[in-house]
């Protein structure tokens, strides 16, 4: 047993899938960050009082929701190109930047759906009591709505970031060198070594402890936000 | 010259007419008691007040100013509503504390926030907002509340959470403050402890406007009375004169229903 951990093998499979997990995290970053402010502007714009605004935010809404993600990174990898609009940069990270974008769009449009529930689930007295105290607009959005609307939305967001962290691995569809694709790649060969099927299989256990780690955390917050009810 | 002048104020909610050619002052000092039945319009009223409706015709006038007049659009600019919401002071039914902060910044925050509008924040930020601090922690003492000051809204009954509701809406000085059923969503054992505080308001001379379903203080405590059914005003006058000797039918009718309860 010791003997296998420490062969050639195992150390060349774990850099390998360590280096694709690697890619997983910055996917799973980089939309997190994109994606969390994006969704709220794109809340905003599903609440807007100008009609059109409102009417063109939630049909983007549904028609992003409506599609696979893996479909819409397809589109934005290769469409632009066949297209010449642009092109992406070349490698390695033109592909990590159109999963990202991709990834961004398609969660910001979830999570402006669970910021629209968690801002309208606040009591409309909340807002009242701000106007009547002469407060302006966005003082009430962010001293009174805003810490409220997480609260309400932690338990949603913590099942969409739980899919997040394993809706990543779609990105190996356009070839991004992710855990998954790593770890599938010692079936077909890589660095030497075919027909092993069980790293395809260990890459679950990066899934699990990282999914492990996020659910402690956002356990964490909730805990941290329930001094109020 | 009379603190507010409410002229002809009319509303509707689509097509019904929940108010129709509402006039009244009120003078500095009094207290006016507003009753009626549920849906009789009372609220709106307050509501309009405050700037949370906008009434379809109509105006109303602060120490002389006309703040809101409907035919005239200058006076309904966002910016100003603002401003001019601080002449009023609103008490709701159903507190609407904010849950995540303290009794003390329930009562701070508004005016923590005004202030930075002052020129002379930022050289004076500690003392400005020490002094708002402290003027929170006197109000909520006036209250009663002086041991709550920490707590959350969840944390404090029904009662000391309306209490806090009062001094929230005393910390910015408002002209006028208006109280909307203030104790209906209170248990009868805790109404005593908030009408004790606005009847001691009443005694400072604090201009108040209270929608109150509580005859027996309305009697007591206001100056002026106003019967409302159907969105009109039926009857106005001196609160005990109204109460015990009503004028109107209606207003001896809606009157009854309380008789034996007092």
């Amino acid at each position: 047993m010791i003997e296998f951990f420490t062969s050639d093998t195992f150390q060349t499979v774990l850099a390998a899938l360590n280096s694709g997990f690697l890619k997983t995290l910055q996917i799973f970053f980089f939309t997190l960050v994109g994606a969390l402010p994006l969704g709220l502007v794109i809340s905003f714009g599903s609440m807007s009082r100008f009609t059109p605004l409102r009417w063109v935010t939630r049909t983007v809404v549904w028609a992003i929701r409506g599609t696979p993600l893996v479909l819409q990174i397809i589109a934005l990898f290769y469409v632009p190109g066949i297209q010449k609009w642009f092109t992406w940069p070349s490698g390695e990270s033109g592909r990590m930047t159109a999963v990202c974008v991709a990834f961004i769009i398609n969660y910001a449009c979830y999570f402006s759906e669970i910021y629209r529930g968690g801002i309208q689930g606040v009591p409309k007295g909340q807002q009242e009591a701000g106007q009547v105290l002469g407060m302006t607009k966005s003082q009430i959005f962010f001293h009174i709505t805003l810490l409220q609307m997480i609260k309400r939305i932690v338990p949603p967001m913590s099942n969409e970031i739980i899919t997040l962290v394993k809706d990543t691995s779609l990105a190996r569809v356009i070839a991004l060198q992710e855990v998954i694709w790593m770890g599938e790649s010692f079936m077909k060969g890589n660095s030497g070594i075919s027909g092993l099927v069980w790293p395809l299989f260990f890459t679950a256990v990066y899934y699990l402890v990282f999914s492990g780690i996020v659910t402690m955390l956002l356990g964490k917050l909730e805990r941290k936000l329930a001094f109020f009810q | 010259m009379a603190i507010l002048d409410v002229h002809n104020i009319e509303k509707h909610f689509g097509s019904t007419r929940v108010l129709e050619d509402i006039s009244f002052s009120l003078e500095k000092g009094q207290s006016l008691a507003i009753i009626g039945s549920s849906g009789s319009g009372k609220t709106t009223l307050l509501r309009c007040l405050n700037f949370l409706e906008k009434p379809d015709q109509g105006s109303i006038a602060v120490n002389g100013n006309v703040i809101f007049d409907a035919s005239d659009p200058a006076t309904q600019r966002e910016s100003e509503v603002r401003k001019k919401r601080l002449h009023f002071g609103m008490v709701f039914q159903s507190f609407n504390l904010f849950p995540q902060y303290t009794a003390l910044k329930n009562v701070t925050l508004a005016k923590e926030l005004l202030s930075q509008e002052r020129p002379d924040f930022k050289q004076n930020k500690k003392a400005i907002l020490d002094e708002i601090q402290a003027e929170g922690e006197a109000l909520l003492a006036k209250m009663g509340l002086a041991e709550r000051c920490n707590h959350y809204p969840s944390q404090l009954s029904g009662g000391q959470q309306q209490r806090v509701a009062i001094a929230r809406a005393l910390a910015l000085h408002p002209d006028i403050l208006c109280f909307d059923e203030p104790t209906s969503a209170l248990d009868p054992e805790l109404t005593g402890e908030v009408l004790k505080v606005i009847r001691s308001l009443a005694e400072q001379k604090t201009t108040m406007i209270i929608v109150t379903h509580e005859m027996a203080f309305a009697r007591d405590v206001a100056d002026e009375v106003i019967f409302m059914d159907g969105g009109v005003i039926v009857e106005k006058g001196p609160a005990r004169e109204v109460i015990e000797h009503p004028r109107e039918e209606r207003t001896r009718q809606f009157l009854s229903r309380y008789a034996d309860a007092n």
